[in-house]
């Protein structure tokens, strides 16, 4: 049963990063890109009526980890505490964004919600990159000083940086030459998927300019992906062996490479949704992949005293899991439900279409 | 340790309550624009679906700022009351993970389709959206106060060696008896503040003489609705929770009426302040009797003062529990008189005319949303010092790794962001009821 909710969990927080990932991107591409009001415009429609729901993935990851892994719901949103709140506010900020735009109209205003929009956006994704990074690297886990630890084996708390910058240094700290390296993956690659997407959703006069884009960043991910992969394997005894051993999940890296190569070659296709495909294979490859290598580990500890939270000592008992899988069944049927009715309403290009209001 | 706790508290409070500001509205609103647009289906008087889209605009700024303000909710759980997840995360993070499966789902998906959907969809599509948002707000209430009847009432679990509740019945978290009082309570308090918003909306276009068809269409449905609402507020409901305050927290309801001493025939006070040293109210008014008569339905039964309990388990601020409780309901009491006034005249046609009663349901927008704050506290000061009652100490529930320094920071983060919310939102409504409904068809 632990590990059916290891797989909801990853596949919640995979899907967040395929929906709201396209929403980070679009904002990215809305800030540094985007320059005439109709192309602005053309943005907001492509995701104004989806970005709720996409935030909900959000909501229901941090759900369902309360409900099936407590332990690891407590010890990872205490220990992140500070920059756990600053992404709070950013999503608060990027939501002001888009629903206070509109409101009134006038060109001043425009452009505060556009940057705040657009900032919040950027910052969101090398948030959740760092956060990756952070959680593929390990922490301190009971805050562990000269082989004493300070607090129960399961609590950490993360500083936002260490002197060194380094992740090999004994205090680890949220933002290091690694995490850093990895929120800037983030960034490039929801850059990307963003691009599809309004490359998707719109005729916008910039889809041209991203087209040609796209392989050119494509090309920085996969270097950035190799170097992240190198220094994973080197520096801190990641391993790869749940891959090379099972190869049935051989599939999750041959999909990422499959996705880089379609968003290599995109420019020549004439299908608009072939990229957005590209670059959903490539995020949910990558972080499927990421999650099968490090089964059944949540959160490494970097220390040798207190050990890995894993899905065999964060969770409940096997009756809460139970009823948990009666009541998940009927709702993820209605949530893909609710998704298509959705995306049915809301089909083809959107800045084309006049679906009245705002 | 003292100050964590101060803190951790603090900006809880402070978060759920600028929250709960928004909800109320929305949860009330959808259930009145759905039936402003089952109006329309019914009489295809186009000024209903104008009523019906003016509303949503404001319903659709409402619902940003819950929305924004209620993912803090969630990860504050994890944030700053770790411990607390802990130890409970396998019987409340069932019905918080249902919430967000369920509720947030429907509410949000639908949403984009109503606000967005009109043309798209046809008209009674188009309700039928509106009417699952509807759906997906009391929803989403039902599971919160699921969550919240749990910790007040704890059924439906087994505690392990190490401390950790595990469920051991599932359907024991919803037949809980705290539940259904408290949700309809709840249910019905936001259906007020939602009428009041309207009535007082309606009355301002009166007032104002601008918008005046639509003026008498929001005063009317606002008093209805209030009045029915405002009724069933007090009783059954919040007469059912009394009971359950009695049965099950007996030490609570005590502190609420500010009952320092047991005694027979106990009357219920109107008016008086609570003096902890000396263990009385001071300049207490109150209606002989009543209390024990509306309690036990005997003029003399005997009602338990704070005495009979045990220091260490009274609620650790009875003044604020009291006022809280007081404030509540009187301004219930006086909302139904209010309202009653108000549909008196409304049937005698002559609402409309009368200034003062449309003076007064304007001035009152904002004690609606004082009432269900206050009801709040009642519920959560009344709770304390337990975070899930008897069983487990509000000060054993806050993050063992955040410091005090750290939570203060956040705290003074989130006044600062949610004045800046609290102004813009204020200006944004303003805005959209200055303008009014359209009244052109487009």
């Amino acid at each position: 049963m632990e590990t059916f909710w290891f797989v909801v969990l990853i596949s919640t927080i995979i899907i967040y990063a395929v929906l709201d990932g396209y929403d980070f991107g679009a904002g990215i591409i809305h800030l540094l890109f985007a320059k005439k009001e109709a192309d602005k415009k053309a943005i907001h429609q492509a995701i104004g009526p989806f970005w709720d729901a996409n935030e909900v993935w959000l909501i229901a990851f941090g759900g369902l980890m309360f409900f099936a892994f407590p332990v690891l719901y407590a010890s990872i949103f205490s220990g992140f505490y500070l920059p756990l709140m600053m992404m709070l506010w950013l999503l608060i900020f990027r939501a002001l964004g888009l629903e206070f735009r509109g409101v009134v109209n006038n060109t001043l205003w425009h452009n505060l919600w556009d940057k705040a929009f657009g900032i919040s956006s950027l910052l969101l994704a090398l948030f959740f990159g760092a956060a990756l990074g952070n959680v593929v690297r390990g922490v301190n886990l009971g805050g562990v000083e000269v082989a004493f630890s300070k607090y129960e084996a399961h609590y950490f708390f993360t500083p936002l940086w260490n002197e060194n910058f380094s992740p090999l240094a004994v205090h680890e700290g949220i933002l290091d030459w690694f995490t850093v390296l990895i929120a800037i993956l983030a960034v490039i690659t929801l850059t990307i998927h963003g691009a599809n997407w309004i490359i998707l959703k719109t005729t916008s006069s910039l889809n041209n300019q991203l087209k040609n884009l796209i392989p050119k960043l494509t090309l920085i991910m996969g270097v950035l992906t190799l170097v992240t992969i190198y220094l994973w394997i080197t520096f801190l005894d990641g391993s790869f062996k749940n891959i090379t051993s099972n190869l049935v999940l051989f599939i999750f890296p041959i999909t990422a490479i499959s996705g880089f190569l379609i968003l290599m070659f995109i420019h020549k296709a004439s299908n608009d949704w072939l990229g957005f495909l590209g670059s959903t294979m490539f995020i949910v490859g990558g972080l499927a992949t990421t999650a099968a290598a490090m089964f059944p580990v949540f959160l490494p500890s970097s220390n040798t005293i207190n050990p890995d939270l894993t899905i065999y000592n964060t969770g409940i008992n096997e009756y809460g899991y139970a009823m948990g899988f009666y009541w998940w069944i009927i709702a993820i049927i209605l949530v893909v439900l609710y998704f298509i009715i959705q995306h049915k309403v809301f089909k083809g290009k959107l800045d084309m279409a006049d679906y009245g209001h705002h | 340790m003292e100050e964590a706790l101060f803190f951790n508290r603090m900006q809880f409070a402070f978060t759920i309550t600028f929250h709960y500001l928004f909800p109320q509205l929305t949860m009330g609103l959808s259930l009145l624009i759905v039936y402003f647009k089952w109006k329309y289906l019914r009489t295809l008087t186009e000024e209903y679906n104008f009523a019906a889209k003016f509303w949503m605009k404001i319903f659709a700024l409402n619902f940003a700022m819950g929305v924004v303000t209620g993912i803090p909710m969630e990860f504050q759980f994890g944030t700053n009351w770790a411990k607390f997840s802990e130890l409970t995360g396998g019987i409340i993070g069932q019905t918080l993970a249902m919430e967000g499966m369920f509720s947030f789902f429907l509410e949000s998906s639908f949403l984009g389709l109503f606000l967005f959907g009109e043309k798209l969809l046809g008209q009674k599509l188009h309700f039928l959206t509106g009417f699952l948002v509807f759906l997906g707000s009391w929803a989403s209430g039902y599971l919160i106060i699921a969550t919240h009847s749990w910790m007040q009432n704890p059924v439906g679990y087994e505690i392990l060696e190490n401390g950790r509740f595990v469920l051991t019945n599932f359907s024991a978290l919803f037949s809980n008896p705290w539940l259904m009082p408290a949700f309809l309570h709840n249910q019905f308090a936001s259906l007020v503040t939602s009428s009041f918003v309207m009535a007082g909306i309606g009355a301002f276009y009166l007032l104002n003489k601008k918008h005046a068809a639509y003026g008498k269409l929001f005063v009317k449905t606002g008093v209805v609705f209030g009045l029915i609402s405002s009724i069933l507020v007090a009783v059954p409901t919040g007469d059912l929770m009394a009971k359950n305050l009695i049965k099950y927290q007996p030490v609570t309801f005590a502190a609420m009426e500010g009952i320092f001493k047991t005694e027979q025939g106990v009357g219920i006070a109107l008016i008086g302040q609570p003096n902890i040293k000396e263990q009385k109210l001071d300049n207490k008014i109150e209606v002989p009797n009543m209390l024990s008569f509306l309690t036990y339905q005997k003029w003399d039964a005997e009602i338990k003062g704070l005495n009979e309990f045990d220091k260490s388990i009274h609620p650790t601020n009875i003044a604020g529990l009291y006022y809280s409780y007081h404030i509540m309901a009187g301004l219930g009491t006086l909302f139904i008189g209010l309202f009653l006034i108000a549909a008196y005249y409304l049937w005698r046609n002559r609402l409309y005319q009368k200034k003062w009663i449309l003076w007064s349901l304007m001035a009152c927008i904002p004690f609606p949303y004082i009432a269900n704050t206050a009801g709040w506290y009642t519920a959560e000061l009344g709770r304390q010092p337990w975070l899930v009652y008897n069983l487990l100490k509000t000060s054993d529930g806050i993050s063992p790794t955040v410091s005090s320094g750290s939570t203060l920071f956040t705290f003074l983060g989130f006044i600062g962001l949610y004045l800046l919310l609290g102004m813009l939102f204020l200006i944004l409504v303003g805005k959209i009821v200055y303008k009014g409904p359209e009244t052109i068809k487009k």
